[in-house]
């Protein structure tokens, strides 16, 4: 597997340095929203000639490159553990070559592994798929956003919280407002729905690696995604948290069926940096 | 409207600053001010802190004198080659994780100022007030675009202890953009931003 190897760093080095082109235009879009000569737009304009540099320079868009999030999908009889040491190899090699920041500490003995790798560093999960071809989805996750994110058990009184979509939409603009600029606004906003607390927070960083510009194939999951968008964009948080009309570019929702008696919801919180990337093999 | 070298113009009418700041400096920069810092920083994140405030150690064992400078919160990404360690990417940490101990740095370093990102607490904001110190909020993400404002890595300090990323490297800046968000006089934007909308947020989901 040595050439899936050289791919996967590839694919480190692309994600790492260059944002996909949805996550651009809409700083872009974002940065002719904000009022000329205002804190937001020098901000942003900033963020926009960072991109661009680090693209041109082959260079990590944010010192933070994150937890490295794996979600592959694999035809029948390709071995999981063989893939697990290739993207394991493949780490290693990255963390020198693109260069990453080590970012895997050991939780009892504090010492940084040096190469991105440890217990359950990647985070990789694996799903089979039917058809004959391999892809390899690749989120860097920056630790600035994620200690933003929040899980919700609903009903909750604080927020007159219930059990509907409702509900959900009051859990969102919660978290929102308490991330504040703490992680990185303008934010791409993932929400899951479901019966068990590990099955949302996977599926709300999942909805992080949908596109933009896709849209919710549930009428009723779309509509409340476009509606969050524009009540988080009216908070007045921010660019950085420093005030201005862009705190979110993308507001995406999963969901999974629930208990009759269990209504979690996750609230994942992405940095405008939102570095995501596919390989196919 | 001030151009960088690519003629592209990012920053409006903002305050040259040149380190190590003076107390008059402090005082006369307000929540809001857009500035360039010029001259030599250090940086430090979550193990300088805790070291700092457990072990005290005296300012004489820094490689240079942390007097008047800015304290950056900053864990960059280095590339070690022939000539010495290069900055690759070098934005801002978020900067409440290190609010327990910052109080105490500022005073015992003499420091005049701290950057980061996302502000800090009241404790901290009640020890700028006290001590003659400021919080600028430099762009998150933006570590690419930072790294070409280091002209030069001078030198660092406990490399060797706590790794390049949780390191005290001391940087020679040029023209770094910044934003101050929190003032001497107690102002703080963040505080501000918070408030805002909390009251935004009311209006949305009711009390």
């Amino acid at each position: 597997m040595l050439k899936l190897r050289d791919g996967i760093v590839e694919l480190y080095r692309k994600v790492a340095t260059s944002l996909p082109p949805d996550i651009e235009d809409a700083v872009k879009a974002a940065h002719a929203q904000e009022a000329d000569s205002s804190t937001a737009a020098s901000t942003l304009a900033v963020i926009a000639e960072n991109i661009k540099r680090a693209r041109e320079t082959f260079r990590p868009l944010c010192q933070d490159t994150g937890v490295p999030v794996f979600y592959v999908k694999v035809p029948v009889g390709l071995s999981h553990n063989e893939l697990r040491s290739t993207i394991l190899e493949a780490t290693r090699e990255a963390t020198q070559k693109v260069p990453l920041r080590p970012n895997a500490v050991d939780v009892i003995t504090e010492k940084n592994s040096g190469d991105n790798t440890g217990e359950g560093f990647p985070v990789i999960y694996f799903e089979e798929t039917s058809g004959g071809t391999l892809t390899v989805d690749l989120m860097l996750k920056g630790a600035g956003s994620e200690n933003a994110g929040q899980m919700y058990k609903l009903p909750l009184a604080e927020i007159n919280a219930q059990r509907d979509l409702e509900g959900v939409r009051r859990c969102v603009l919660d978290a929102v407002q308490k991330a504040q600029g703490r992680g990185c606004p303008p934010y791409i906003i993932g929400v899951g729905i479901g019966a068990t607390k590990d099955q949302v927070t996977r599926l709300a960083k999942e909805q992080l690696m949908r596109k933009l510009t896709d849209v919710n194939k549930a009428g009723e999951l779309a509509e409340l995604e476009q509606q969050l968008l524009g009540d988080i964009n009216s908070l007045g948080i921010g660019p950085m948290g420093l005030g201005g009309k862009a705190t979110a570019l993308g507001v995406k929702i999963g969901v999974n069926h629930r208990h009759p008696a269990s209504y979690f919801v996750d609230v994942s919180v992405g940095c405008w940096a939102m570095r995501r990337g596919r390989l196919i093999w | 409207m001030l151009g960088d070298e690519t003629g592209t113009a990012h920053m409006v009418d903002p305050r040259i600053l040149t380190l190590p700041l003076s107390a008059e400096d402090v005082s006369s920069l307000r929540a809001g001010d857009l500035v360039l810092l010029n001259g030599l920083l250090i940086t430090g994140r979550d193990k300088v802190h805790k070291y700092l405030v457990e072990r005290r150690p005296p300012k004489a064992e820094f490689p240079f004198d942390v007097s008047g400078t800015v304290l950056y919160h900053c864990g960059p990404i280095m590339r070690k080659t022939e000539d010495g360690y290069v900055v690759v990417a070098a934005g801002p940490t978020t900067s409440i994780r290190v609010e327990m101990y910052e109080a105490d740095v500022i005073r015992e370093y003499g420091l005049r100022g701290i950057m980061g990102k996302g502000g800090m607490g009241e404790k901290t904001l009640k020890a700028l007030r006290e001590a003659g110190c400021v919080y600028f909020h430099a762009i998150g993400g933006a570590a690419a675009y930072l790294a070409d404002r280091i002209k030069k890595v001078v030198t660092a300090w406990k490399l060797e202890e706590f790794g390049s990323t949780e390191a005290m490297w001391f940087f020679e800046v040029k023209d770094f953009p910044a934003i101050v968000t929190m003032d001497s006089l107690g102002n703080s934007v963040h505080k501000n931003i918070e408030e805002l909308s909390l009251q935004e947020l009311k209006k949305l989901i009711g009390p």
